[in-house]
């Protein structure tokens, strides 16, 4: 089964066509990024393929569950990591992990247990204690992304994950990301060329709400005739291909 | 939902500026009101007056509180997040409500326990005063659910902080007696809750619980008035989420 299966989703706000008849496949435990210039649609697509809104037309399959009829089901499988860093702040790190134990229903044990988990995975320990607004943007985006994992989805939306984050602090986090590979079914999008390239299996780029190709790194830098991606991501999007 | 309450709770009391305004502010006015009854007698500010309409005052910073948090999540991803997550509407609108619920009880008690040594009798009057704040909190506390669904956290330091705050005080005769205004004024008042929350409680401390049901009806209807449009308006900005 795929883990997504995207028939003709298409977003309106008004007379805007945000997201136009997008149909794709995601294969499970695949990191699968989405690209595009502001205002291709890739955010609208993920908030609609995580029920934050309905699509205009078409739908989405989550792991078999349509995001029109069954948005329960799909929130239960999936976490979301927004683009800034979606924490509470007056809450310290460890009680941030447990807000979201707390509203997926986890007991007190393993409540604890995946607090214990997710901070030695994400090398929380040092900071457990500490006020999650006064920590570094660094810390405050792990965090955030341990806060998504920690209700164990099957897929997960990682938004923007590097965002403003410096160099050390991004490399970082690409090594996390990449050891949940073929775990988690994961959903990126980046502004980051390398990025997209270093970490995904799979690649779409979008614009104006269409999809323009979808295809492994190699296979797009192949289809735009360049050895360098981002000059075959701009090829792409300008519709200038081999 | 209790654990988002819970979250809740900790992120009001862990702010010190909502200690200060929430709980000291009410009680340096009963303070300095007292004291400026003790050299200029006016029977507005005798304590038996004086505190119950504190209470009621003191509440319009459970609006300010409530608002306050939810604006900040609206400006922040956090909301986001959590609609994500299994949580369901009722779960985000008791999540922000109940919490409040036992700091506006609890700024109550410590009102009515400061006006003790100040001259204020104790009888089991007070008691039922502090579990009738609990109608007239549910009013204010919708009023922050309101205005946090439709404005940003900066907004709502103008609108509550300043705006409701004094509109409150104003309109619900703890400060001067409408009957010295009259006319418009004193009629609008009392279309409003506010003077009705004052003279509730005012009637439950004096033990006049005649006068409780026609004051507690305009008490209820706008919290049922209010609560409803905070629901509506909370629902909406979720959807636009």
């Amino acid at each position: 089964m795929n883990a997504i299966q995207i028939e003709g989703l298409t977003k309106r706000y008004g007379d805007v066509l945000a997201v136009d008849n997008l149909s794709l496949d995601i294969e499970q435990g695949e990191l699968f990024s989405l690209l595009g210039v502001n205002g291709a649609g890739k955010t609208t697509t993920i908030k609609m393929l995580s029920c934050l809104t309905k699509p205009t037309d078409g739908d989405a399959y989550l792991l078999g569950k349509s995001i029109v009829k069954e948005p329960a089901a799909v929130k239960s499988l999936i976490a979301v990591s927004p683009q800034e860093s979606a924490i509470a702040t007056g809450l310290s790190v460890r009680e941030n992990l447990a807000l979201m134990c707390g509203v997926h229903g986890f007991g007190r044990s393993k409540q604890e247990a995946k607090i214990k988990e997710m901070s030695e995975l994400w090398g929380l320990d040092e900071v457990i204690d500490r006020r999650a607004g006064k920590l570094s943007g660094g810390w405050q985006r792990r965090l955030s992304i341990a806060m998504a994992l920690i209700s164990e989805p099957e897929i997960l939306f990682l938004d923007e994950p590097t965002l403003g984050l410096d160099v050390l602090a991004r490399s970082d986090l690409w090594d996390m990301i990449r050891a949940l590979k073929g775990r988690v079914t994961i959903i990126l999008t980046t502004h980051y060329m390398e990025e997209a390239e270093a970490l995904s299996d799979r690649i779409a780029i979008m614009k104006d709400g269409k999809l323009l190709i979808c295809d492994t790194a190699d296979g797009i830098k192949k289809t735009a005739g360049v050895n360098r991606f981002e000059e075959a991501f701009v090829r792409i999007v300008r519709g200038v291909t081999a | 939902m209790l654990t988002f309450a819970s979250r809740n709770t900790k992120e009001i009391l862990r702010d010190p500026l909502n200690l200060c305004f929430g709980l000291g502010f009410p009680l340096v006015l009963i303070l300095l009101l007292s004291a400026i009854q003790a050299s200029i007698p006016v029977s507005l500010f005798e304590i038996q007056h004086l505190t119950p309409g504190i209470t009621v005052f003191g509440l319009s910073f459970m609006t300010l509180f409530s608002a306050t948090i939810i604006a900040k999540d609206r400006g922040s991803s956090l909301l986001q997040r959590l609609y994500t997550t299994p949580l369901a509407p009722l779960d985000f609108i008791l999540g922000y409500t109940l919490p409040i619920v036992p700091i506006a009880v609890a700024q109550s008690v410590i009102c009515y326990v400061v006006a003790i040594p100040l001259g204020l009798d104790v009888t089991v009057n007070m008691l039922y005063a502090v579990v009738s704040i609990v109608p007239v909190s549910i009013l204010f506390i919708a009023l922050g659910l309101l205005f946090g669904s439709v404005l940003n956290d900066k907004q709502v330091g103008g609108i509550c902080g300043a705006l409701l705050t004094n509109l409150s005080a104003w309109l619900s005769g703890i400060w001067f007696d409408l009957e010295l205004v009259g006319g418009v004024f004193q009629k609008i008042a009392h279309m409003l809750p506010f003077v009705h929350a004052v003279e509730m409680e005012r009637a439950i401390l004096a033990g006049n619980f005649s006068a409780v049901p026609s004051h507690l009806v305009w008490v209820l209807a706008w919290g049922a008035v209010t609560l409803t449009a905070a629901v509506v308006l909370f629902l909406r900005q979720m959807r636009r989420q």
